[in-house]
C-alpha cells in the first residue's frame, strides 16, 4: 500500500485525494442514515423516531478528513509518513526472533516470581491477578499442544477443544469414581486417554485434505460436546460433574485447620496458598508442554512433522509414513491438551459441556495464528495479549469517560478485540513471529523468513 | 496513446527489483520494438524471470520504469497490464489445474471479442494437436510437457500485441520444441507478433530471436542481433557449449 | 501394438539389462477412467547402468515412474525390483503366488512394487525418486532436507523418539553420522556453502541437484530421475552428466531418468527405452535409439542442419522416404532403394507420380503427421487428403508398417480426419476429384 510511485503528479493526486474522500464520505452518508442519523425509541403508543443529524454529520466529516488525510499523507504521496512506521514495525518484526531468546527469559523469570510478585505489589487485587495468570497459562499451553498439530505439522484442527474436553472430563470422571485415584495419578492417565482419542479422530481424518481435515474436525469437536451433553447417565448431562478434588501438595490439602498445608508448613492460613499453588502447576505442565516441543523439532518426527507441511509427496517419496507421521502430531498435540484440560478440571472443580464449545476452539487456534505458526514465544505474547487483553477490557474505566456514563465496556470488547486482530493480521499476517528456525545447523544458524515457509493442509 | 513506427513498444528503463532486501535486477534496461523477437539469456538465478513479472508487475519494480505502448505501467496491477494486450506463459505452467483443457483457454480468451474464438481455437489446436486431443480433460492430469504447452496455448488465445514466453521448451520434446520455435516466428513473421522469450535452450532462442540480451547476476552484460551473439565467445562459452548445443 | 512389433536390435549377445536388471517392468497397463496412459508395457532396468525413458511428451513416461514408484497403483502388470545379482526368477515367480510384499532371497530380495505403498518403496525396496517440478521443503535448509531423507535411520536411532526425547547417546551419534552423509552430498552437488539456506532460496539449478542429494542420501539401490536436466544451461547439464556418471561409478546404484534434453540422454545412457502412446517403440543402446526411424518419425526430428552434416541420418531418411521424394527434400543420396512392397503386410496404397494441380494438401494438418511422415507419404505418391481418405484396411495395415507405426493410423483415425479435410478442402479448391 505504501508502495514508492515516482511519477505521481501532484495536482492530480490531490484533486483525485479529494474525489476519493467525498466518495468515501458519501458512502457514510448512505449507509449510516438508518442507524446514526435515525433512531427510534420506544413511546406512549408505539414508536418515535428521533433524529440524530450532529452524530451523522460528525460521522460523515471524519471519514472524509481521515480518508483525505491518508489519501495525501500515505497512499497517494512519495513520502509516505508511514514508511517509516513500516521499515520500523518490519525492524521489529526481523528482530524479534533475535529479541526472541531475550524476551523468552525475561518472561520466563517473570513467570516465575509472578505470584510473589502479585502478592507484594497488588495485594488488594491478588487474587484477581494469579486468576488471569493461571488462564493465560492454561492458554499458553493449549496454544503450544496446538501448535504441534497446526504450527508444525500444517494440519488445520478446528476440533482441538475436544482434547481438552476429553482430557477434563477424564480426570472428573476417574476422580469422581474411584477415591484413590487423586490429581496426580490421573493426570498421565488423562494425557493418554486425550491421545488415544486423538489417535481415534486421526485414523478417519487424516486422509482428508484442506479445507475438508478442517470442517471434519470441527465437526468432531462439536461430536464431543453434544455426547458430553446428551449422555446424561455418564456425564451429568448439561449438569456437568462437581465436586471434583483439588489438587494436594504431596498429599496436603490446602484446606483450614488440621493437616492442611497451611497448618504443616506453620503459615497463617490464606486461599491464596491454592492459587499460587495452581499456578505453578500449570506453569510446569506449560514448561515441560514446551521442552518437549523443543526436543520434538529436533528429533527425526518432528523434522517430518515440518517436512510433512512443506510438501507430504515429497515425504513419502523418502520413505516416510505420512499416516504414522500425522497421528503421532495429532496424538501429541491431543496429550498435551488432556494435560491442560484435566488442570482446567482442577482448578474449576466443576466442569460441564458449556466449557467446551467451538468458541474455545477458536480462541485457541487463533493464538497460534496470531503468535505466527510454529512459533512458541509467538504463542506467548499472543496468549497475553489476547486472554489478558480480553479480561482487562472488562474493567477499563477510562472509556465510559469517553463515551458517556451509559458506556459498558464489556458490551464492546469483542469488537474491540476483534478490530486489534484485524490490525494485526494487516501489519503482520504471518502472525508476531513469522519467522521459522532451522532445526540442525551445519555452520551458521540463519532465520528462515515467512515466505519460504509452507503453511500445510487448509490455511 | 499516440505512437510511432520508432518507439519501442516495450522499453524498460533502470529496473531494480528487489524480493524483500534481496536485489534481483540492478538497473536493467531492455527495449522490444514492434514485431520483433527478442530474447534473454543467462544462467539460472540471474533475473531472467524476475524480468519477466516485474513487467508484469508482479513484483513492482522499486525503481526505473517500464514503458508499454507509450503508457507508463510500472505500478499498475498485473490485471491492467494485461488488459494492454500483453500476454504471458508464465514460468511453471501456471495452468488452471481442475478445469479442462477447453476451459483453460476459454479463460485465455477472456479478454477478446467472443466471434474469434472458434478461429483461435482452431490455430492453437493446429499448433498443439495433443490439445485437441486432451481438450476434456482436466489441466491437472496433463503431463508436464503438456501443461506447457497450455500455458502457451492460453496465452495466444488472447490475441496478445505483445507474447511473454519464460521458458517455454521446459520439459517438452525436442520436436515440440522445433514446432513451438517454428510457430512463434510464423506468428511473428505474419501477424507481426512481438515476442519476448526468457530462455535456457540459448542456441535455438538466439537462432530464432531478431536480437538478444545475456543477463549476468540481475544486469544486462551484453546485447546484439541473435547471429552476433551467438558468434560471441563469451556467449558461446557460458551458455551455448558443455552440452551438445 | 505388443512389444514384438518393436524393432530389434541386430542378433547379438543378450544386452546387459536383460541378464542382471535390478527392476523389471512386465505388461504394464494404467488406465485413467477411458484414456489408457500406458499399454502393455515391459522393459528391463540394468544394474548399475544409467538407463533413460524418452518420449513424446503425453507418451506415459512421468505415469511409469509414479507406478514405479507407487504413487500410482497399476491396473494391471507386474513391477519387480531386486536386491542383489541375478534375475532370481524362482523366488519372484514364489512370492507373486504367494500373497507377500517382497523376500529376503539367498542374494538379497525381490520386491513386487505394484504391491507397496508409496513410502514402503522407498524405505524398504531402496527406490528414491524426484520430481519434474521440484519438490524441495522450500521452508527447511539444505542440511534439513537431507536430514528428513534420512528419516528412517533416524527414527530407529532416537528409539522412535523415545529415546531421543531423553537424548540417549547412540542418537546422538546416529545423528552425527547423518549430518555427515549429508556433508558428503553436499560437497559431491557444490552446495556445501549454501547448507544454512532455506531450500526455497537456491536458483534453479541448485535447486534440482539438491533434490538429486536428497534422493541420495535414502541410498537407493535404483534413482529415478524425472527431467533433471529441465531448465538447466548447458553448462549445468554438462555437470549433471558428470555427477550421474559419478553416482553410477562410486554407488551401487542404478539410475532410471526421464529426459528431453538428448545431450544428456545420449552421451550417459547405458540403454534407453522409447515411448509413444503409452506403448514403447524402441529400446536399445544410444546408437540403436538415435537411428531408428520410428524414433526419429515420433520424438526426435530430423533437423535440416543435421540431414547436411551427417550422412548416416541423411541415407537413412533417404531409405525412409524414398528416392524421388529426397530430391525434392533436397537430399542427395547416391542409391535409393524402392520401397519394398512385399516387405509389409497388406497392399501398398496406390500413388500418384506427382500432386494433382493446385500443389499437394497439407498432410501435416492430420494429426499424428509430422513433417517426416509427410515426406515419407509423397514418397509413396500420397499428396491429399482425398488419397488417405480412400484407404481400406489394408491399406492401413501397409502404411502402417512402412512407417514404422504398426497400430498408430487406426488410433489416430486418420483415414477419418482425412476424410473431414478432404470435405472442407474440396470446398475451396472446387473438388479435386
Amino acid at each position: 500500500m505504501s508502495a514508492v510511485s515516482t511519477n505521481v503528479n501532484p495536482e492530480n493526486s490531490f484533486q483525485a485525494s479529494i474525489k476519493d474522500a467525498l466518495l468515501a464520505a458519501f458512502l457514510t452518508g448512505v449507509l449510516g442514515f438508518y442507524f446514526l442519523a435515525l433512531r427510534t425509541d420506544i413511546a406512549p403508543g408505539g414508536l418515535a423516531i428521533t433524529t440524530r443529524w450532529g452524530l451523522w454529520l460528525s460521522a460523515i466529516a471524519i471519514v472524509f478528513a481521515g480518508r483525505l488525510l491518508l489519501n495525501l499523507f500515505v497512499w497517494r504521496t512519495d513520502k509516505p509518513i508511514t514508511r517509516g512506521l513500516a521499515s520500523a514495525g518490519s525492524g521489529v518484526g526481523t528482530a524479534l526472533p533475535d529479541l526472541g531468546k531475550w524476551l523468552g527469559r525475561v518472561l520466563f523469570a517473570f513467570a516465575v516470581v509472578l505470584p510473589f510478585f502479585f502478592i507484594i505489589f497488588f495485594p488488594a487485587q491478588q487474587r484477581q491477578y494469579i486468576d488471569l495468570a493461571i488462564l493465560i497459562m492454561t492458554y499458553i499451553m493449549l496454544g503450544w499442544g496446538l501448535n504441534i498439530v497446526v504450527g508444525l505439522a500444517g494440519l488445520l484442527d478446528l476440533g482441538y477443544v475436544a482434547f481438552y474436553a476429553v482430557g477434563a472430563y477424564s480426570f472428573a470422571l476417574l476422580s469422581t469414581h474411584f477415591e484413590f485415584i487423586g490429581f496426580w495419578t490421573a493426570l498421565p492417565l488423562a494425557g493418554l486417554l486425550a491421545a488415544f482419542w486423538g489417535l481415534i479422530l486421526g485414523f478417519p481424518v487424516l486422509r482428508l485434505r484442506g479445507d475438508y481435515l478442517a470442517i471434519v474436525t470441527l465437526a468432531f469437536g462439536e461430536i464431543i460436546r453434544v455426547v458430553l451433553l446428551n449422555w446424561y447417565e455418564f456425564t451429568g448431562g448439561p449438569n456437568g460433574i462437581s465436586g471434583i478434588p483439588k489438587p494436594t501438595f504431596f498429599g496436603l490439602e490446602f484446606s483450614r485447620g488440621e493437616g492442611g498445608f497451611a497448618d504443616f508448613f506453620g503459615l497463617e492460613f490464606s486461599t491464596i496458598h491454592r492459587f499460587v499453588y495452581l499456578y505453578y502447576i500449570i506453569f510446569l505442565l506449560a514448561i515441560i508442554t514446551n521442552i518437549v516441543t523443543m526436543r520434538l523439532r529436533r528429533l527425526p518426527v518432528g523434522r517430518a512433522w515440518e517436512a510433512l507441511r512443506e510438501d507430504e509427496i515429497a515425504c513419502r517419496s523418502l520413505g516416510i509414513n505420512t499416516t504414522n507421521t500425522k497421528l503421532t502430531a495429532f496424538a501429541i498435540g491431543a496429550m498435551f491438551g488432556g494435560f491442560a484440560g484435566s488442570f482446567f478440571a482442577t482448578r474449576q472443580g466443576f466442569i460441564s459441556p458449556e466449557s467446551f464449545t467451538f468458541l474455545e476452539s477458536a480462541i485457541i487456534l487463533a493464538i497460534v495464528v496470531l503468535g505466527g505458526l510454529g512459533s512458541q514465544i509467538g504463542v506467548v505474547i499472543a496468549s497475553i495479549v489476547m486472554i489478558g487483553g480480553i479480561e482487562m477490557l472488562r474493567n477499563i474505566g477510562f472509556l465510559s469517560q469517553i463515551f458517556g456514563p451509559g458506556f459498558d465496556p464489556t458490551q464492546y470488547r469483542m469488537l474491540i478485540f476483534g478490530l486489534a486482530m484485524v490490525l494485526i493480521m494487516v501489519w503482520k499476517p504471518r502472525g508476531l513471529v513469522s519467522t521459522r528456525e532451522p532445526s540442525a545447523v551445519l555452520k551458521e544458524k540463519k532465520k528462515i523468513g515467512a515466505d519460504m515457509v509452507a503453511q500445510g493442509e487448509g490455511h | 496513446m499516440s505512437t510511432t513506427a520508432q518507439t519501442p513498444l516495450l522499453s524498460v528503463r533502470g529496473v531494480e527489483t528487489y524480493y524483500g532486501k534481496i536485489v534481483a535486477l540492478r538497473g536493467v534496461d531492455v527495449d522490444v520494438n514492434r514485431g520483433e523477437i527478442v530474447t534473454l539469456i543467462g544462467a539460472n538465478g540471474a533475473g531472467k524471470s524476475t524480468l519477466m513479472m516485474t513487467i508484469c508487475g508482479s513484483p513492482q519494480a522499486r525503481t526505473g520504469s517500464v514503458i508499454y505502448d507509450g503508457t507508463d505501467i510500472t505500478m499498475m496491477p498485473t490485471h491492467e497490464i494485461m488488459r494492454l494486450g500483453i500476454a504471458q506463459s508464465p514460468e511453471g505452467r501456471r495452468i488452471f489445474p481442475r478445469m479442462t483443457v477447453l476451459e483453460n483457454l476459454q479463460m485465455g480468451a477472456q479478454l477478446v471479442a467472443p466471434e474469434h474464438f472458434d478461429d483461435d481455437l482452431r490455430k492453437v489446436y493446429e499448433l498443439f494437436p495433443r490439445l485437441k486431443e486432451r481438450a476434456g480433460q482436466r489441466g491437472g492430469t496433463l503431463s508436464g510437457g503438456e501443461q506447457q504447452m497450455l500455458a502457451i496455448a492460453r496465452a495466444l488465445m488472447s490475441r496478445p500485441k505483445l507474447l511473454l514466453l519464460d521458458e517455454p521448451s521446459l520439459g517438452l520434446a525436442p520436436l515440440i520444441v522445433k514446432q513451438i520455435f517454428e510457430a512463434v516466428k510464423e506468428l511473428n513473421r505474419t501477424e507481426g507478433l512481438t515476442v519476448f522469450l526468457v530462455e535456457q535452450n540459448a542456441f535455438h532462442a538466439l537462432k530464432l530471436a531478431h536480437r538478444g540480451y545475456v543477463m549476468v547476476n540481475g544486469n544486462i552484460t551484453m546485447s546484439g542481433t541473435g547471429a552476433e551473439l551467438l558468434k560471441r565467445e563469451e556467449v558461446r562459452a557460458a551458455y551455448l557449449e558443455g552440452g551438445r548445443h | 501394438m505388443s512389444a514384438a512389433a518393436v524393432r530389434k536390435p541386430a542378433e547379438s549377445a543378450p544386452a546387459k539389462w536383460d541378464e542382471d536388471p535390478v527392476l523389471t517392468v512386465e505388461h504394464l497397463t494404467m488406465r485413467f477412467g477411458g484414456l489408457v496412459a500406458i499399454n502393455d508395457l515391459s522393459f528391463n532396468v540394468g544394474r548399475g547402468q544409467i538407463t533413460a525413458l524418452i518420449g513424446p511428451n503425453g507418451a506415459g513416461k512421468t505415469t511409469v515412474f509414479n507406478c514405479v514408484t507407487g504413487f500410482y497403483k497399476p491396473t494391471e502388470g507386474r513391477i519387480v525390483m531386486r536386491h542383489g545379482p541375478g534375475r532370481q526368477q524362482q523366488a519372484i515367480d514364489k512370492l507373486t503366488e504367494g500373497g507377500l510384499k517382497w523376500q529376503a532371497t539367498s542374494e538379497g530380495a525381490v520386491f513386487l512394487l505394484e504391491r507397496m505403498p508409496d513410502f514402503e518403496i522407498s524405505h524398504q525396496a531402496k527406490v528414491a525418486r524426484t520430481f519434474q517440478n521440484i519438490r524441495l521443503f522450500g521452508g527447511m535448509t539444505v542440511l534439513e532436507n537431507l536430514l528428513v531423507a534420512q528419516h528412517n535411520v533416524l527414527m530407529k536411532a532416537s528409539g522412535f523418539t523415545l529415546g531421543g526425547i531423553v537424548g540417549i547417546p547412540s542418537f546422538r551419534k546416529a545423528e552425527q553420522v547423518a549430518i555427515d552423509k549429508a556433508v558428503y552430498w553436499l560437497e559431491q552437488v557444490h552446495l556445501i556453502e549454501r547448507a544454512d539456506d532455506p531450500a526455497g532460496d537456491l536458483p534453479y539449478g541448485a535447486q534440482r541437484r539438491l533434490e538429486i542429494a536428497r534422493a541420495m542420501c535414502t541410498e537407493p539401490q535404483l534413482l529415478c530421475l524425472d527431467e533433471p536436466a529441465a531448465g538447466l544451461n548447458p553448462r549445468e547439464s554438462a555437470e549433471l552428466n558428470e555427477l550421474l556418471q559419478y553416482i553410477r561409478a562410486n554407488h551401487e546404484t542404478s539410475i532410471l531418468l526421464i529426459e528431453h534434453d538428448m545431450g544428456v540422454v545420449m552421451e550417459i545412457s547405458d540403454h534407453i527405452v522409447v515411448l509413444d502412446y503409452g506403448v514403447k517403440i524402441s529400446d536399445g543402446d544410444a546408437d540403436f535409439v538415435r537411428n531408428d526411424p520410428s524414433v526419429i518419425a515420433a520424438y526426435l526430428g530430423v533437423e535440416d542442419e543435421e540431414i547436411e552434416a551427417a550422412p548416416e541420418v541423411a541415407s537413412l531418411v533417404v531409405e525412409a522416404i524414398g528416392g524421388d521424394a529426397a530430391k525434392e527434400v533436397g537430399i542427395k543420396a547416391a542409391a535409393v532403394p524402392a520401397a519394398d512392397d512385399e516387405a509389409h503386410p497388406g497392399s501398398r496404397p496406390s500413388g500418384l507420380s506427382a500432386a494433382r494441380e493446385g500443389g499437394p494438401d497439407k498432410l501435416t494438418r492430420i494429426k499424428g503427421v509430422g513433417p517426416v511422415n509427410e515426406k515419407k507419404l509423397n514418397g509413396l505418391g500420397i499428396w491429399h487428403f482425398d488419397q488417405v481418405a480412400s484407404w481400406k484396411k489394408a491399406e492401413v495395415e501397409w502404411v502402417g508398417s512402412y512407417l514404422a507405426f504398426p497400430g498408430r493410423i487406426e488410433r489416430e483415425e486418420w483415414v477419418k480426419q482425412a476424410k473431414t479435410l478432404a470435405k472442407s478442402s474440396k470446398g475451396k479448391t472446387g473438388g479435386a476429384k
